[in-house]
């Protein structure tokens, strides 16, 4: 399942089921607010996301993982509204029968999410400017 | 000759912003998204160019050749930054 929410994620991550007796791997990855980007302060990212296409692409992710690399559960929340660093803005946790699958398969879900799925940000600095972040400008 | 159709356009990011408005209905006779966007061009000044943005049409992504119909929901997407 993925969502798209606008309160914490910690929030919702007690509605995934990952675990379950056959799979012996459980990897998660938190995405987190830098305080930091190209030697700039960073005060506050804003997220938007356009919800409908972002959870069927993400279910399109699912499915790619699973045909590629065998992993058992997955599930993924973006956070969208105003985030201050250190803040949890993208979740994701692949369970696999262990850690082979499951380590590819977050790494591939993490990676196509942010290359293909429609969410946006932009950065604000503690010097006032702001700027938009374009995902292929950056590694 | 084409006929008006209604499509409802959502914006987002870079173009919500210049657009100063998250979603409008639009009457056209554009009969692709391709041609739909060339008319927002010249009717906004977006100046996103086409080969960065990608299109949605009623929440799937679609080719640019794709032909609209009315009460279609369009979407054009600006390069993503998610994650």
């Amino acid at each position: 399942m993925f969502r798209v929410v606008s309160d914490p994620i910690e929030d919702h991550r007690d509605e995934v089921a990952l675990r379950d007796e056959s799979l012996g791997a459980v990897i998660t990855f938190e995405g987190r607010v830098r305080d930091e980007n190209n030697g700039k302060t960073v005060t506050r990212l804003d997220y938007e996301a356009y919800e409908d296409l972002a959870e069927n692409e993400t279910e399109t992710i699912f499915e790619e993982a699973e045909d590629r690399f065998d992993v058992g559960n997955v599930a993924a929340f973006h956070r969208v509204g105003e985030l201050k660093p250190g803040e949890l803005a993208f979740w994701v946790g692949v369970s696999a029968g262990n850690r082979d699958p499951a380590f590819k398969g977050c790494r591939y879900v993490v990676d196509e999410i942010k290359r293909r799925v429609p969410v946006w940000k932009k950065e604000h600095y503690a010097d006032g400017s702001s700027k938009r972040i374009n995902f292929s400008k950056k590694s | 000759m084409p006929r008006d159709k209604t499509i409802r356009l959502q914006y987002f990011a870079n173009l919500r912003e210049q657009r100063g408005c998250s979603d409008e209905e639009v009457t056209t006779r554009a009969e692709t998204a391709d041609e739909l966007y060339d008319e927002l061009v010249e009717r906004h000044d977006f100046d996103q160019p086409k080969s960065s943005l990608r299109v949605a049409i009623n929440d799937e992504f679609r080719d640019w050749s794709s032909e609209l119909e009315s009460d279609d929901r369009v979407v054009f997407i600006p390069p993503v930054s998610g994650g």
